[in-house]
């Protein structure tokens, strides 16, 4: 994991002072609250429904057991005992006091945390998969990369007044786990064809929001050491002509999709030949002092499989149920790598208690090199435990109550915090998350549908991903009551796509048996071994519409309706 | 306008001309759209200043950038920051002369300003009147420094430390 140096470490204390004087000079009226605002969204306070919300970044989403415990007394001292984990890979605390914010900071800081540029139209905290590192699918660990970014893009002083917020994702596998391609930049460790070098692939112009929009490639292949002064020439075009005239039009997304990629790529391609790339990059050594606080942890020698962690499987059903859901391989032998679901049913996603946090710091202290990741499922993972070890591991999230065993199933829930916390918000998320899970809350019929990703967002600024979501629901408001738009096929993965909507929209009381009409379409028809998205790829929208219109069309028959359309 | 740089508030020699009186004026700035009309009536050993939008492309500046000692970018609001890009370019192409921003800037942004390449601000009277001359220099100091490798003349992080290996290499 990344450490900070004594530079890191001076720069995250001086922006704490510098928000301190900041807020300073609001008060006394040097600044408006239209100056001030900006500033303070560059660090992370926003103002809420009901309250002030502080957002944390936890870059590319990896945090040390030092870091999480840190998060749960400020939890406890500063909020009502819990955070939420975001699509973002951030920790948000819904019910800090203004006052409290610089001591917050100060705390931050004390073990190498921040909240800078977590919003604000700026280069937003860099996310990254998180399974980097572990996943056996990966070139290199993307992670690097993301340091590097995140560096480069703190208080940058050409990009810090964009067109809009700008976000950047990154991976080094070949199975999208960080939603690469719904970036305003997604960056994919590549090999090059011919040489076998490692460089970048850059997709540029995804996003969702109320334009989803599929990214497209501007550069299929990037040597490493260019990184910076090619993104430098990506934001130089992006700052000068991403339209500013509409706020709705103003990400890089609109400028690529009005342009066309071949422009914007000549563009960028035009800005980068200009620029002298020694004096911009960082010079090899500096990228060899990151990566190296990336290298792996001393893993053991080990056996591929346990015997004594299959013994544990046969023995306990339970915890053989959570390892065939929750554990993934590892790339290296008798290791494995897990989630720890934030989805309860009937529950919070992505919610923890202070108290959750501190198991989940201790467990990776005592099973995972004292390393934890924060998935934008808004899930945690330990990337590094012994097959050995899960059993014990299992029975301490057990006790904490974290031991569900549901992730990629249909209750493994993606929901923005929604009308019950968020000043954008349409409607309610949250509740909708919590009816789908409980009607769907049997765990054997869970894993008998199989993998199922739904997403919620409760405005049509897509926090959830209703886009990609397998099933999307967007939640709008329609003639004063809240309605739910219902979506089907999008892909978050590398296969990305956004989906289609399938009817008319659905009181908040329908969408489970919305959800429940499109599942038996599903089980009716698809063939063996099939997923929901591969069947509703293979099958089309058709049979699903109709199903989804049966149901419409039943919940319309009543009295009320009737006398209306009388 | 109130006009300060990084060691606070100066005098503003420069004198915003319409295209016909340009000749009788030592500093005379002029309009971007008067620049056709303007440029022919200059005389020798007059200063030359160019007041632009900030959607004009670098590109057509780059054939009178030799005539120019002062570029005025203008930002019409401080949360607009094309002039930080237009600077920077103007900066890369040779541009030596004096680059200033005019607009309702903010303390914070006098940094980046400096950082981009520009010299001066040349400030609205209601965000002069707010943010005495003195919270500008102190805004400019609150970061020690900064990671970007070429932007001013401030030493960078990535530098420090480069320069910090070398040390220990010796």
């Amino acid at each position: 994991m990344y450490r900070y140096d004594e530079f890191d470490e001076r720069f995250v204390r001086e922006r704490v002072a510098q928000f301190r004087d900041q807020v300073a000079r609001r008060l006394d009226g040097s600044l408006t609250e239209d100056e001030f605002k900006p500033l303070r969204l560059k660090n992370g306070v926003y103002l809420q429904l009901h309250a002030y919300m502080l957002r944390i970044a936890v870059p590319y989403g990896t945090l040390s057991s030092k870091q999480l415990r840190q998060l749960a007394l400020i939890g406890e001292r500063f909020d009502r005992g819990y955070g939420h984990f975001t699509t973002r890979q951030n920790l948000q605390f819904n019910w800090p006091k203004l006052r409290d914010v610089p001591e917050i900071l100060d705390l931050l800081a004390d073990v190498g945390m921040h909240c800078i540029q977590t919003s604000g139209n700026c280069i937003r905290n860099v996310t990254a998969d998180a399974f980097a590192g572990v996943a056996t699918d990966e070139i290199e660990d993307p992670r690097p990369a993301a340091e590097l970014i995140r560096q480069w893009s703190s208080a940058h002083p050409e990009f810090s007044y964009l067109p809009r917020k700008f976000k950047i994702a990154v991976t080094g596998a070949s199975h999208d786990r960080a939603v690469v391609k719904a970036h305003d930049i997604g960056l994919t460790v590549v090999r090059h064809p011919d040489t076998h070098e490692i460089g970048y692939q850059l997709i540029v112009g995804g996003g969702l929001g109320r334009t989803p929009m599929i990214g497209k490639v501007v550069r299929e292949f990037l040597p490493k050491g260019d990184l910076l002064a090619y993104l430098e020439a990506i934001m130089r075009v992006y700052n000068l002509e991403g339209r500013r005239d509409n706020k709705y039009k103003a990400r890089v997304k609109i400028l690529v999709h009005e342009i066309g990629v071949e422009t914007f790529r000549a563009r960028v391609e035009e800005e980068f030949a200009k620029l002298e790339g020694p004096s911009i990059n960082a010079d090899p050594e500096e990228v060899a002092r990151i990566a190296a606080f990336f290298a792996p942890p001393a893993y053991e020698t080990l056996p591929l499989t346990s015997r004594a962690f299959e013994a544990a499987r046969i023995g306990n059903a339970a915890f053989a149920e959570w390892v065939d859901v929750n554990v993934v391989r590892h790339k290296v032998s008798g290791h494995a790598a897990l989630t720890i679901s934030l989805k309860p049913v009937g529950g919070i996603p992505g919610d923890a208690t202070s108290e959750q946090m501190r198991v989940v710091a201790d467990l990776a202290e005592r099973f995972s090199h004292s390393e934890i990741r924060v998935t934008h499922q808004q899930n945690l993972v330990l990337p590094h435990v012994k097959q050995t070890d899960l059993f014990a591991l299992w029975q301490g999230l057990v006790a904490a109550g974290l031991a569900t065993a549901n992730i990629g199933l249909i209750t493994d829930i993606i929901a923005c915090p929604g009308l019950d916390y968020c000043a954008l918000a349409t409607a309610r998320s949250i509740p909708i998350a919590q009816a789908i899970a409980t009607r769907f809350a049997d765990s054997a019929r869970q894993r008998d549908i199989g993998e199922l990703n739904i997403k919620i967002s409760g405005c049509i600024n897509a926090c959830g991903h209703h886009h990609v979501g397998h099933i999307g629901i967007l939640g709008l408001e329609k003639r004063g009551a809240e309605s739910y738009q219902i979506t089907l096929g999008g892909d978050a993965t590398e296969n990305a796509a956004i989906g289609e909507i399938l009817g008319p929209g659905l009181t908040a009381g329908e969408v489970p048996d919305a959800i429940e009409r499109i599942v038996e379409v599903y089980l009716a028809q698809r063939q063996p071994e099939e997923t929901f998205i591969s069947a509703v790829r293979r099958l089309g929208l058709a049979p699903f519409k109709a199903a989804f219109a049966q149901g419409v069309e039943a919940t319309n028959i009543n009295p009320e309706v009737s006398h209306a359309a009388a | 306008m109130p006009l300060l740089d990084r060691n606070g508030a100066r005098d503003d020699v420069w004198q915003l001309v319409d295209a016909p009186a340009v000749s009788n004026i030592a500093h005379a700035l002029l309009r971007w759209d008067d620049v056709q009309a303007g440029l022919p009536a200059t005389v020798a050993g007059q200063h030359l200043g160019l007041l632009i939008p900030n959607t004009v492309r670098t590109g057509a500046l780059l054939p009178l950038l030799p005539r120019l000692a002062l570029t005025a970018i203008i930002f019409p609001a401080y949360g607009d920051g094309r002039g930080f890009s237009i600077a920077r370019q103007l900066r890369d192409a040779g541009f030596a002369g004096t680059l200033r921003a005019t607009g309702p800037l903010i303390a914070d942004q006098l940094a980046y300003a400096l950082a981009c390449g520009f010299d001066e601000i040349d400030l609205t009277e209601a965000s002069a009147a707010r943010q005495p001359a003195g919270q500008w220099q102190t805004a400019a100091a609150a970061m020690s420094a900064t990671y970007q490798r070429g932007y001013g003349s401030r030493l960078n992080i990535l530098d420090q430390r480069r320069a910090a290996r070398s040390g220990a290499h010796v």
